[in-house]
């Protein structure tokens, strides 16, 4: 099947849907790919690059959304692209079907499939094709850099010679990817950050990148379905905002990312709050999209209220187009290699398999969005606790009792004990050095590398051939038999030692890096 | 030279030896190890030869270098695929060389013991032929087999088990028997029947073990010739004997427990012979088609992946592929690609095959990887090359619990991207276990001899 990029036209819009390196992985599934000329322009991808990985450049957007049986976007198409769109196409890409009803109830009248990368269920199979994780890691980071940009100091703390610089102090609200990304980006920049959430689970996560986790004492957990989370009582707003005044007061930087699916943002930071901040002080405001985490957030703005400049950017991935690129192409690609496990070239739309019912929001005309609650992955584990059983059950008939294993240790110590009773002094000193050998050995033969156990039997063959003592001591003695058998023992004993050698001396020689 | 230098002359041999093996941990301090090793042999042997305990030198000397010319000469001619028989013959002459041992001993009237003393001394004798002689008769047995000149399949005997059970009450008796013959200065005849015993019994345990489990045989036997060392070490009083014998035996013992937790088997069971005796229930059929690939594809595919794992089996060892595989490796890393080899504990016939022969093809030791280290990693593998082995890279070892290698750890070659299988036909391993991995969707077979195809295919990847 044919697959189009189209060049996005949405304002601002500068990523692309796929990169060479993606595109040549999504040939080698079987699909051609053409690119409209110029799409990957503003990543600072050439139309050459993809040219050379056997992509077909097409001059116009019209060419190509007719000829494309698939189409594949970073943005949700505009109304009048869609009118572009063949009869029965396929389409992936951004939808937010929840918000944007016009545009599904037109992909409808173009009996179109399509594929929101929005819709992907949030479990760990579907991890890699989760463009919402791979673009709120970068608004995060993004964040992070437009607030270094408006902030008029260090973020990390010096004493120069020209006086002491205090570190910054930065505020996460909202742990999820994007915040974590701003925890680690501030972090690595030398400042001093705290982060909050009303998901007690994520803490863990905070802690581990070395951020403070500013704890509410209220007992609720915040916890919804697919990871989000969800709106709190009346108490538990109450107290957080409580905390957040508090911090409000304190901090520079304060990156709000609270999100409540389906729900306009939740305002967290109020007019008040915001006038209680230094001058200088910075808040991005993640949340912009939706309306906001601060009452003041204009959308796409960046303003200045009260000395506070409060950045409210909707595009922070598109900000950094090439490596929002590179990230949403992988995970189109690993959609694509689900969608296509036959590698033949065509799209099978399995409505049976979860993620990819969950991705798809139009199937053939027919809306299927919303999916089934995601079942977070309990339906597999309860399949696959009843697997086991019979290999435990195997288990336990090979594995022995407690009275079986110490059994060789009793019967040992009975053994040790009559040996002990009657042996004469001169055997318990050999029988001493005997036990101790074999704890030597022990010690020094786990440590034997397992590529040179070959040479390890053929040296202790060689010296095994020590036998050739006990021959030594008795070849003198007196009687023919006696010499004749002792001097046959040296000879065997002297094969030994110096084949043994030699040949373990050869092996060793070939080893060589 | 007084008693007290030889015993020191023996201290220093005992160090040496331990440094000889503590060396073996690693290829960089291996070969200096081998050296210690000979130079603590020097000096034992020296310093017994000049104890003053030795006097008929004529036939020392002539027994010590046409010894030392046999062993050089095997030394220098063997190939590297014939190791384990090697190894094994090598056993078997420790075996005899303790029965010789205790037969002098035996004879020998000089010496004066009395009371608990003489007793013990006479047990001693025992128990070092009886083990001399099993080691020597099943280490040829184990020859026989590794070699080829006896069929390598299990010998199961109808009532094996009582058999050797008969046998062990046997040799107690006559135990018994000698000891209170000993008394009275005879006990020469239960002495010899014991011997014979042992022999037999010897033959009868390792004919009935076969196949795969050999690196467990392998071994097992040299652990049985260290502790016929120790045991010869008793019988004569020698510190020396006893340290040596018991590093061995330890040794022996140790690397005896590897393989068979390697296999996921017992020790007794792979001692006590025959196969698949641990299965619960009838092992699940392989059912499917496979798909075949050709020498030129597989170049092809080989071309264009990465990331390559070789897993060689003994299937390698027999079709003597392992410099033809080091050319392609060589070809591969050439052109900028990860080649790595992974090796089951149990590949080839005795323990650390694989790395031997791909030593002697030339193949650096540094992306030669122990089956812990590479099992994680082959989800990102491109391709993995399966040479000539079965069972070790079977996936219902674990996913089906029936299987008779069911809990045997194995290498996931099938996580990877493209399994390409090299096999002479479709015949079951060892185990007589189908392998579901051969008709998985990304298996391809490359059927034909492994040293011919590899040929073509290293051909066809020049062009």
């Amino acid at each position: 099947m044919k697959i189009g990029i189209p060049k996005e036209i949405h304002e601002g819009e500068k990523r692309v849907a796929t990169t060479p390196e993606a595109a040549e992985k999504i040939i080698k599934l079987g699909f051609s790919v053409a690119i409209e000329s110029g799409a990957g322009l503003s990543a600072d991808i050439p139309d050459q690059a993809y040219q050379a990985v056997g992509v077909e450049i097409i001059k116009t957007p019209k060419a190509l959304w007719k000829q494309s049986d698939i189409i594949i976007k970073v943005r949700a198409p505009e109304l009048e692209e869609v009118d572009l769109m063949s009869k029965g196409g396929h389409l992936i890409s951004f939808i937010w079907p929840a918000q944007n009803d016009a545009l599904m109830q037109k992909l409808t009248t173009k009996n179109a499939t399509v594929l929101a990368m929005d819709s992907v269920p949030r479990m760990s199979r579907a991890q890699k094709m989760d463009a919402l994780s791979s673009m709120a890691n970068i608004a995060g980071y993004r964040a992070i850099v437009e607030a270094a940009q408006h902030f008029g100091r260090f973020f990390t703390g010096q004493i120069t010679a020209a006086g002491k610089i205090p570190p910054a102090k930065v505020l996460v609200i909202g742990a999820g990817v994007a915040g974590l990304a701003a925890i680690g980006t501030a972090k690595g920049m030398g400042a001093i950050v705290r982060a909050f959430d009303t998901r007690p689970e994520v803490k863990e996560q905070i802690e581990s990148m070395d951020a403070e986790f500013l704890m509410l004492d209220f007992k609720e957990e915040g916890s919804g379905t697919g990871g989000y989370a969800k709106t709190m009582s009346p108490e538990f707003i109450a107290a957080e905002m409580d905390l957040f005044a508090k911090q409000a007061k304190e901090v520079d930087i304060i990156v709000t990312t609270a999100l409540i699916p389906g729900k306009p943002a939740p305002e967290l930071i109020t007019a008040e709050m915001v006038a209680s901040m230094r001058a200088g002080s910075i808040i991005v405001d993640l949340a912009a999209e939706q309306g906001g985490n601060c009452a003041l957030t204009e959308k796409n703005q960046v303003v200045v209220k009260n000395g506070v400049t409060i950045i409210g950017y909707t595009n922070l991935p598109s900000r950094l187009a090439n490596q929002s690129s590179q990230l949403y192409a992988t995970n189109i690609r690993h959609l694509l290699t689900d969608l296509c496990p036959t590698k033949d070239g065509v799209l099978n739309v399995n409505m049976q398999d979860e993620v990819i019912r969950g991705a798809t929001v139009i199937n053939a005309g027919k809306i299927t969005w919303p999916p089934p609650p995601p079942t977070l992955s309990s339906a597999p584990a309860a399949a696959k606790a009843a697997a086991p059983k019979p290999t435990e059950a195997h288990k336990k008939t090979t594995e022995s009792s407690p009275l079986k294993q110490l059994l060789p240790i009793i019967l040992g110590g009975i053994a040790l004990f009559s040996i002990g009773s009657v042996a004469p002094a001169s055997f318990m000193s050999h029988f001493t050095v005997f036990v101790l050998a074999c704890f030597v050995g022990y010690q020094v033969i786990w440590n034997v590398s397992a590529s040179l156990h070959t040479p390890l039997m053929s040296v202790t063959n060689a010296i095994s051939g020590i036998i050739v003592i006990g021959a030594l001591v008795q070849i003198s003695s007196p009687g023919t038999t006696i010499s004749l058998l002792a001097g046959l023992a040296i000879l065997i004993a002297s094969i030994n030692i110096a084949g043994g050698f030699l040949v373990t001396r050869r092996m060793l020689e070939m080893f060589r890096k | 030279m007084s008693p007290g230098l030889v015993t020191m002359s023996y201290i220093a041999a005992t160090i040496l030896f331990i440094l000889s093996l503590g060396g073996l941990s690693n290829q960089e301090t291996a070969r200096r190890g081998n050296y210690f090793g000979m130079a603590g042999m020097a000096i034992a042997i020296i310093a017994t030869v000049f104890s003053g305990a030795v006097s008929s030198y004529v036939i020392l000397i002539i027994a010590l270098s046409v010894g030392g010319l046999i062993g050089t000469k095997a030394a220098l001619k063997v190939e590297m695929t014939q190791m384990p028989e090697l190894v094994a013959i090598m056993h078997s002459l420790v075996g005899m060389a303790a029965v010789l041992v205790g037969y002098a001993n035996f004879m020998d009237a000089s010496l004066s013991l009395s009371g608990v003393e003489k007793t013990i001394h006479e047990v001693e004798i025992y128990i070092g032929i009886l083990i001399g002689a099993v080691t020597f008769s099943g280490s040829v047995i184990a020859f026989g087999k590794l070699s080829g000149r006896i069929n390598g399949k299990p010998l199961t005997l109808p009532g094996r088990h009582l058999f050797n059970l008969g046998l062990l009450v046997l040799a107690f008796w006559l135990g018994h028997l000698f000891l209170q013959q000993a008394e009275t200065g005879g006990g020469t005849f239960p002495l010899l029947i014991m011997t014979l015993i042992a022999l037999v019994f010897g033959v009868h345990m390792v004919m009935a073990i076969g196949g795969a489990d050999m690196p467990v045989v392998v071994s097992m036997l040299n652990s049985y010739s260290g502790w016929a060392a120790a045991a010869t070490g008793f019988m004569l009083s020698n510190d020396l004997l006893i340290v040596t014998g018991a590093l061995v035996g330890s040794s022996g013992a140790i690397l005896s427990y590897i393989m068979c937790r390697a296999m996921n088997r017992h020790f007794l069971s792979v001692i006590a012979g025959g196969f698949g005796t641990g299965a619960s229930g009838p092992a699940a059929e392989v059912t499917g088609d496979v798909i075949a690939i050709s020498a030129d594809e597989t170049a092809k595919l080989l071309h264009e992946s990465k990331n390559i794992m070789i897993i060689p089996g003994y299937g390698m060892a027999v079709a003597q592929a392992q410099h033809t595989v080091n050319e392609i490796t060589k070809l591969l890393r050439s052109q900028g690609k990860t080649v790595r080899f992974g090796i089951h504990p149990v590949a080839g016939r005795m323990p650390g095959h694989m790395n031997v022969l791909l030593a002697e093809a030339k193949v650096p030791y540094d992306i030669v990887f122990e089956m812990d280290e590479v099992n994680e990693d082959f989800p990102k593998v491109d391709v993995s090359i399966v040479i000539g082995a079965n069972d070790i890279v079977n996936p219902s070892a674990l996913d089906d619990p029936n299987s008779p290698i069911a809990g045997m750890p194995v290498l996931e070659c099938w996580k990877g991207e493209t399994t390409i299988v090299l096999k002479r036909s479709m015949a079951s391993g060892y185990a007589g276990v189908g392998n579901p991995l051969f008709v998985l969707e990304n298996t391809r077979m490359l059927f034909g001899d492994a040293d011919k195809t590899l040929q073509e295919v290293l051909k066809a990847l020049k062009d």
